[in-house]
């Protein structure tokens, strides 16, 4: 790609909107059709230093996200690449009329990169919790929706996206992820799953944070069950990777989705659409929000409480395992 | 005279006190929004503890006024206020935060008794609000309604829809403050998004408007006292505030948004909020 290497240890040190804000950095002093755009969020999501060495590329338009959403679309129309920068709850949420309207009705080359999503922000309750935005973002036609898993693969996402011609939704958390990528240089592409872990019995197929846990459950359930557990990296929700999906059914028959979101129509929704029009039977469960608003309380134990850390997907997993499901893929036997 | 003082060397004395709790809550939830909850103490002390018609052994009083704290992020100001009226505990402020609590840093009406909105999406607060006054004249209750906006949430533009429908219903149980502290989070308010002329807006949309002193709780208290009474026109109050005002180290920079203090931050703090009520207090004495 453009001569990025984000290493692990940038990473550590790096917030993930910080690696997103340094590649942005990188990719626009190549490219000067990139702009950036912050609804006094520049500060939190850390697009602010963008600001310094851009200042002519940078729009601030206040607390007024509609406002940026539309101006966006007309800065895309010009022939801007223009990357707006807010919570994953202001963009989804707040600014949808003209995110549907301006930018996805209209296909415009609008990137969206959506922070503090899911529960990453969680002290701040409900109106800052974002965990509806994957279902919502994943109906819009023309759009594409990747959630990646930790910072490596967030750089890889934005230089993926400015290639992409089109609007694209990027989901990514507050603060620091666990580290699943080590480099950059893992094959990335969008709509193209990430095998992480390999495995017959089940297949765990996760976004955003979950993958670290999900990866952690894989080697906790090899060594302590001998349950072989395959792990997806599902970062694109959409186009979603259905091939992966349809492997994982034929070879493990399980299948667990994983996500910081609720678990109606967001990445569980996408693999049960897959699966169900498959027409082969699987034993399927959605882990995520049970349709209900999460408490406050730090990330880690929000993701524990709503059952998608190591611990939360392993007891999950291993009841699965009990799950009884047709075995053939024989038809003729039903009446 | 003497009488007037001494009502506002009381809520003085509260304010301090309130100004106190707000920093022992930063540290015991470790951050919190120190700059936005100090600025709007002392107007919403006034509003709790001398304007507002509330029943402190029900938060849930179908009767009483309601409150609108639009700018829901400084939920750790007024989460002080909710415990000092009884309504939460010590041990809630003692849990600011924590996983599990129910007093999160935007405060949630379904769990936290005295909360009439749950808000922290910035700009939904006086839409409420005038939904509430319209409820209220359409089912004959004589409670009123009191809406407390950002000056930065005024980027918003549904403040503004608001705030047409409001010039078009002029509802005459509603009045609406807005905290002015020039400061938001990227930067001061004129640098990020440019408000003024802020008064001449608020006229346009056909409101009674005053800038008034928000920390001067004798002049924010015969303006509302003024509104109450002769309301021709919808009545928006100004009040000219400094984010994190008291402490030294906050007052006035608008980096003071959120974030965690030190226990030696906290010292200072608690020191710089002593002698600035010191300050006030020998001010009012010598009035
Ligand atoms: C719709 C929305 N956009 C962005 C935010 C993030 N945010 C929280 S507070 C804040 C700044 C608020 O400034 P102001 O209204 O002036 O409050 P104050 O300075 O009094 O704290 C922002 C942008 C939000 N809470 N809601």
């Amino acid at each position: 790609m453009a001569g990025l290497s984000y290493t692990s240890i940038n990473q550590t040190r790096m917030a993930t909107g910080e690696v997103y804000c340094q590649t942005l950095i990188e990719l626009a002093k190549e490219n000067p059709r990139i702009v950036a755009l912050t609804a006094d969020l520049g500060k939190s999501s850390k697009i602010g230093e963008f600001m310094k060495q851009f200042p002519e590329r940078f729009y601030q338009f206040g607390i007024a996200e509609q406002n940026m959403m539309g101006a966006a679309a007309g800065m895309a129309k010009a022939g801007l690449i223009p990357f707006t920068s807010s919570f994953a709850i202001f963009t989804a949420c707040r600014a949808l009329d003209q995110v549907h309207t301006d930018i996805c009705y209209q296909n415009v080359n609008v990137k969206m990169i959506a922070s503090h999503a899911g529960t990453s922000f969680g002290q701040a309750g409900t109106t800052h919790h974002s965990t509806e935005d994957i279902a919502i973002m994943r109906s819009l036609a023309n759009l594409t929706v990747i959630v990646p898993a930790d910072g490596i693969e967030t750089a890889n996402a934005v230089e993926a996206a400015v290639e992409h011609e089109g609007p694209v939704y990027i989901r990514i958390n507050r603060g620091y992820d666990q580290q699943v990528y080590e480099t950059m240089d893992y094959g990335y592409e969008i709509g193209r799953a990430v095998t992480l872990h390999e495995g017959s019995d089940v297949t765990i197929i996760a976004c955003g944070s979950a993958v670290f846990q999900a990866l952690q459950a894989a080697r906790e359930l090899d060594a302590v069950y001998q349950i072989k557990a395959r792990v997806l990296d599902m970062h694109t929700i959409k186009p979603l990777d259905k091939a992966a999906v349809l492997k994982a059914v034929k070879d493990t028959r399980r299948i667990i989705t994983a996500e910081d979101h609720t678990v109606i129509g967001g990445l569980g929704g996408a693999v049960a659409e897959v699966i169900a029009e498959s027409g082969m039977a699987t034993a399927f469960r959605r882990l995520g929000l049970q349709d209900k608003f999460s408490p406050i309380g730090l990330h880690e134990d929000l993701m524990a409480h709503h059952g998608i850390d190591t611990n939360g997907i392993v007891n999950s997993v291993r009841e699965l395992m009990q799950l009884d499901f047709e075995e053939d893929l024989d038809w003729e036997d039903e009446v | 005279m003497a009488q007037e003082n001494s009502v506002l060397i009381r809520l003085e004395e509260k304010a301090n006190k309130l100004r106190h709790r707000i920093v022992d809550t930063v540290i015991w939830a470790g951050s919190g929004h120190l700059g936005g909850a100090l600025s709007m103490i002392d107007a919403v002390t006034l509003l709790y503890y001398d304007q507002m018609n509330i029943n402190k052994d029900d938060p849930y009083d179908a009767d009483r006024d309601r409150f609108i704290m639009s700018k829901g992020h400084a939920g750790i100001g007024l989460i002080t206020i909710l415990e000092d009226l009884g309504f939460v505990s010590e041990a809630d402020l003692r849990t600011f935060n924590h996983t599990g609590s129910n007093c999160g840093i935007h405060l949630d009406g379904n769990k936290v008794p005295g909360v009439d909105a749950s808000t922290g999406s910035l700009g939904h607060g006086l839409s409420i609000a005038l939904g509430y006054a319209l409820g209220a004249t359409q089912l004959k209750k004589d409670y009123l309604v009191y809406c407390l906006l950002g000056d930065g949430e005024c980027n918003e533009g549904a403040i503004w829809e608001a705030a047409m429908a409001i010039g078009h219903y002029k509802p005459k149980n509603l009045i609406t403050l807005i905290d002015r502290n020039f400061a938001q989070i990227d930067g001061m308010t004129e640098d990020v998004m440019e408000l003024e002329p802020f008064k001449d807006k608020w006229e346009a949309f056909g409101f009674h408007t005053e800038v008034i002193d928000g920390h001067d709780s004798a002049a924010m208290k015969d303006a509302l006292e003024r509104a109450r009474q002769g309301m021709d026109k919808p009545v928006c109050l100004i009040l000219e505030t400094v984010k994190g005002n008291g402490v030294s180290f906050a007052a006035g920079d608008y980096g003071w948004h959120y974030g965690g203090i030190t226990d030696d931050m906290a010292e200072t703090a608690h020191r710089d909020l002593d002698h600035y009520h010191e300050t006030r207090m020998a001010q009012l004495k010598e009035a």
